[in-house]
């Protein structure tokens, strides 16, 4: 009973969040002297696209649509609320008329979830790993050097990273690609090659970030837990190194890292999508770049309202799942 | 005096470290542009595509502009930049955590409402949209107003919790019973056991600040015609400094940013540890 109402709880300010932020994105654009919709047929009329009249008209209207310009700010605002949690609907895209944005949504939301989780994955099993050996033997030489290579790491920003990468082995040491190009047929040995070999770097470029951060702060709890009663009664007890900090320091160093996974989601979110624009890669920021670039408002809309919505439902699930992992909060 | 010799006495090493790193570019961003013979970001003052020489110290770019006098505008305009966007978003979080861990009540449920759903939109797309919008480039005074306005919750968040926890402190009670002011009590007995955190926090954004114009303008949605770090980074890529192997153009504001933020985050992790072990010996 209890569970339900933490979950129902949760659920009311997940969704007040996304409202939330659904506003800022409302307001945002009306806050500026120009008016958003002559600002975005200007630039479509700069792109050297010729229109006549009639499909100027047709195009003003769609983009008041997208807006939700008729009636009073009152209704355009409750009408663009309902649009796009009721149908999530977004239009039809400008440049790539007539896709629906969703569509070219649904195809990038996979590559970015993919980078994003598999890099934070492989990041959290090694940064655990090396945090937890270098915090056992704080003081060896080997855990300071550990330590202070994540130091000058973590504070990097993975787009600095990624071009640094970029730079070293795709221009000055040719041996992964410049831009992302994949290819082979559906599901075959080929395909799953050639996504793994472009994902590469842009992949690594966060994990090298988020290892270092890892690190850090694991180095940090295992230290300070190995003072801890409990670990000395089952050092006394004649358990293990390897047993000790598998079940007893680990689960206690890994607890703290969750919360602030949980805060850090957005910052991660958004160098990923700095990354993909500097590889080509085909996933919710070049989408958002590219939307930019041709001015295609329908498309940014759509991309960046998915994107508010992705990382408050991903700071979600974490707030959801981290009671269920840590026996010391039960729901109050 | 005093208090700032035993100020370095029990810092961290790391602390030191830092500060070296971050006085060296206040130096480089702070100073140096006064000297600078001729505006930078002017065309074809120098020879173009030089490779580093005495007169030219990084080379020049294919502009004709040089890279050293050009790096110490970026740095200006960067440090300006995060020095602004942390200041006030410190301004406001420490406020308003204050108000709201130890006003309580309603006013705590909206302020941390507000506080939480901040964090979870991503600036970053909020910043590419207002750039698209207007013209493709937003000016730094505006990125500067949006970037207080997605930072602020960092430190409020923080400020609450330690104001909370304060609260329920005797010396607080007492200072109450005793019939203190309100307005005392917080800046006499709670602020200081806040500024050590808010110091880191300041780094912090200042860090964050930069980090995120840069984001911005490495794909050219920042003010490309202001020289910023990012803004280098993205006329070197434009004018294909790297297919024509002119990386000491890239490398000069990418090694800056990573000696820069590595120094920022040496100096807060360093206060915050200090502010640590304060809290323990307390």
């Amino acid at each position: 009973m209890r569970l339900l109402r933490y979950i129902a709880g949760r659920l009311v300010v997940y969704f007040l969040v996304v409202v939330f932020g659904l506003t800022v994105l409302f307001f945002v654009p009306r806050l500026g002297p120009t008016d958003p919709v002559e600002a975005m047929l200007a630039k479509v009329a700069s792109q050297g696209a010729y229109m006549d009249a009639a499909q100027v008209d047709a195009l003003r209207q769609s983009l008041a649509d997208t807006f939700g310009l008729g009636g009073s700010l009152i209704d355009q605002y409750g009408a663009f609320i309902k649009r796009i949690l009721l149908t999530g609907d977004f239009g039809p895209s400008l440049s790539m008329y007539p896709t629906p944005v969703m569509e070219l949504i649904r195809n990038a939301l996979p590559w970015t979830f993919g980078l994003l989780l598999s890099s934070t994955l492989i990041a959290w099993v090694l940064g655990n790993f090396v945090g937890l050996l270098s915090g056992w033997k704080p003081n060896s030489a080997s855990s300071r050097t550990m330590e202070g290579i994540a130091i000058c790491l973590y504070p990097i920003p993975y787009y600095i990273l990624a071009l640094v990468l970029s730079i070293l082995f795709s221009y000055v040491w040719k041996i992964f690609p410049l831009t992302t190009t994949i290819r082979g047929a559906p599901w075959s040995l080929e395909l799953v090659q050639s996504v793994l070999w472009n994902s590469f770097l842009p992949g690594i470029s966060i994990v090298i970030v988020v290892f270092g951060w890892w690190v850090i702060s694991v180095k940090a709890q295992t230290t300070a837990l190995k003072e801890e009663e409990f670990v000395r009664y089952a050092r006394l007890k004649g358990l293990s190194d390897t047993r000790i900090l598998g079940r007893y320091v680990l689960p206690n160093a890994i607890l703290p890292q969750i919360t602030f996974l949980a805060l850090q989601i957005g910052l991660m979110f958004n160098g990923s999508l700095i990354t993909e624009i500097l590889f080509d890669y085909p996933g919710l920021g070049l989408l958002i770049y590219s939307a930019v670039l041709q001015g295609d408002f329908n498309l940014l809309m759509g991309t960046i309202s998915l994107s508010i919505i992705a990382v408050a439902t991903a700071t979600m699930v974490i707030d959801l799942i981290y009671p269920l992992i840590d026996p010391r909060i039960r729901h109050r | 005096m005093r208090r700032l010799t035993s100020f370095f006495e029990d810092a961290p090493f790391r602390l030191y470290l830092g500060l070296f790193l971050v006085v060296v570019f206040v130096i480089v961003g702070g100073i140096l542009p006064w000297l600078a013979p001729t505006d930078p970001l002017e065309w074809y003052q120098s020879p173009r595509n030089q490779a580093p020489s005495w007169a030219h110290v990084l080379g020049t770019t294919s502009l004709g502009q040089d890279v050293f006098w050009l790096l110490t505008w970026a740095l200006r305009n960067s440090l300006m930049l995060g020095l602004v966007v942390a200041f006030f978003s410190t301004l406001i979080g420490v406020f308003l955590g204050l108000a709201a861990g130890y006003a309580g009540g309603l006013l705590d449920r909206v302020l941390s409402f507000f506080m939480d759903a901040l964090l979870c939109i991503p600036t970053l797309p909020i910043l590419i949209l207002m750039a698209a919008l207007f013209g493709g480039q937003l000016a730094l005074p505006a990125i500067c107003v949006l970037l207080i306005l997605f930072n602020w919750p960092y430190p409020a968040r923080q400020v609450r919790a330690v104001a909370l926890t304060m609260r329920e402190r005797e010396f607080v009670n007492v200072a109450w019973f005793s019939g203190e002011s309100r307005v005392r009590i917080l800046t006499r007995h709670i602020f200081p056991y806040i500024a050590g955190w808010s110091a880191a926090n300041f780094i912090n954004t200042v860090l964050v600040g930069i980090a995120t114009e840069s984001a911005l303008a490495v794909i050219g949605l920042s003010s490309a015609q202001q020289a910023t770090l990012g803004t280098m980074i993205y006329w070197a890529i434009q004018y294909q400094a790297l297919l024509a192997q002119r990386y000491v153009w890239i490398g000069a504001p990418v090694v800056s940013i990573v000696l820069m933020f590595i120094g920022l985050f040496l100096v807060s992790s360093g206060l915050s540890m200090r502010s640590a072990e304060r809290r323990m010996s307390v």
